[in-house]
């Protein structure tokens, strides 16, 4: 069994103006949860909590592997992963920026290499791979957010927004690849949007944030 | 008119056939001011890091010092370190007065504002995203921190460079501080000073045309390393 989030009366607000209110849901299965709501509604500030980035203002954000409940060290945070919207690109290669987050972890660097190669395939950019990063479209760099979120095999794979800043030709891009995440099924991959129709089709558990609450889409 | 080129000829002269003297002056120009560079260097960053990266209270207050100090002029630094190392200053028991190093003391106060303050504005020009990413793919925060330096490595090489310049071509501290002992701590630009007082330009010549070429060696790599930064920004 592996890692799941349970979150339970979440409640955060910001300048006294509640975003979560008392926010609960339990990601347990395997598979894809796509949460759609307007902007402004706490999907990010959610992900933000989820993520260990932020604190909540009450409520509790628990992890629990093999029925366990896991410390928020840095060993979770190292298996739970968010890609942001705008990705944040390192000044460096396509390679290196894939590289990072097992070179920071101290994996040898034969296996940096072949699961680099191996993530950078799977989103297209193989032959980009000596490219300065930050001179990709903004399409390709959203993939390779996701070959970087992908390629350190987190258990739990926060996605927010993956495609809000990108063209049409490349949300078609990035949906498939999802897809054939999804097709994996090795791990929860928690995705927003608010795009109706993307949110079906990407979804096997479609969820809603309404009045800083999530409810069952 | 015909001095002057008599000074360049002879000059050359010196250069070409590796003068002992002039070499001499040469590497011990470059010994004190590449360890003043060095210590500068580590000091700066960690000043510029530790002021960019963190937020705490009077911050404001050591970026407007630095950013004074980085115009400090080299003869109140030379006078200030003189006091505190002569026989009755503070630190006078080490006898550091008149030695190479109390010329890397009064070269370090020199650089280590301009590394600090330049590496501080780089590190805080690096977009937000970037420690969020670190953060959000596992980084502790001493990998956060070497990300971020990482990613302002092209403004903190130029601060390093720039700080170069100013310790190879500074005559007014080290002069009081050193003593211009030649052989011990004569350096380019206070044997620059001497000679040309002496009138014995060949010498002075000589050590103005290498340090010319010094600076233009290290003003070249400033405008290579900007554009390589510009380039992939």
């Amino acid at each position: 069994m592996g890692l799941t989030l349970s979150i339970s009366r979440v409640y955060k607000s910001y300048d006294g103006k509640p975003v979560l209110k008392d926010c609960s849901f339990s990601f347990e299965k395997s598979g894809t949860y796509v949460l759609t709501g307007p902007n402004g509604s706490g999907k990010s500030t959610l992900f933000r909590i989820c993520t260990l980035l932020e604190e909540t203002d009450r409520g509790d954000v628990n992890y629990f592997s093999g029925g366990a409940a896991v410390v928020k060290t840095i060993e979770l945070r190292r298996r739970i992963t968010l890609l942001l919207p705008k990705v944040g690109v390192f000044n460096t290669t396509v390679f290196k920026n894939v590289a990072y987050g097992l070179m920071i972890r101290g994996i040898n660097r034969d296996e940096v290499t072949e699961r680099v190669i191996k993530a950078l395939d799977f989103v297209g950019l193989v032959h980009k791979k000596n490219q300065k990063a930050l001179t990709l479209s903004s399409g390709e760099m959203q993939r390779l957010g996701i070959a970087r979120a992908m390629v350190v095999e987190p258990e739990i794979l926060f996605l927010d927004e993956p495609t809000a800043s990108v063209d049409q030709e490349n949300t078609e891009i990035l949906e498939d690849i999802i897809l054939r995440m999804k097709r994996m099924g090795r791990s929860i991959v928690v995705i927003t949007t608010h795009d109706m129709n993307q949110a079906k089709r990407l979804a096997d558990w479609l969820l809603l944030m309404k009045d800083g609450k999530i409810v069952p889409g | 008119m015909d001095s002057i080129l008599e000074g360049f000829k002879k000059a050359l002269f010196l250069i070409f056939n590796l003068d002992r003297e002039l070499l001499g002056i040469i590497l011990l120009s470059l010994k004190v001011s590449g360890t003043a560079l060095i210590i500068s260097s580590v000091l700066g960053l960690l000043a510029g890091a530790l002021t960019g990266l963190k937020k705490f209270p009077g911050r404001g207050i050591i970026m407007t010092i630095l950013n004074t100090f980085m115009g400090l002029p080299p003869v109140v630094v030379g006078l200030f370190v003189y006091l505190l190392l002569s026989r009755r200053g503070p630190f006078g028991f080490m006898a550091l007065l008149y030695t190479p190093s109390a010329m890397i003391i009064a070269q370090c106060i020199l650089a280590f504002p301009i590394v600090a303050a330049l590496s501080h504005s780089a590190i805080i020009k690096i977009d937000p995203l970037i420690k969020q990413a670190s953060l959000t793919l596992g980084a502790t925060p001493f990998q956060v921190t070497t990300a971020m330096i990482r990613e302002a490595r092209y403004g903190i090489m130029a601060g390093i460079i720039a700080a170069l310049g100013r310790v190879m071509a500074e005559v007014g501290a080290i002069l009081i501080v050193g003593g211009n002992i030649a052989g011990y701590t004569r350096v380019m630009t206070t044997t620059i000073a001497l000679e040309t007082d002496k009138g014995n330009f060949e010498l002075a010549l000589a050590l103005g045309i290498i340090l010319l070429m010094i600076s233009l060696i290290i003003n070249m790599a400033l405008y290579l390393i900007q554009k390589k930064g510009a380039l992939q920004t």
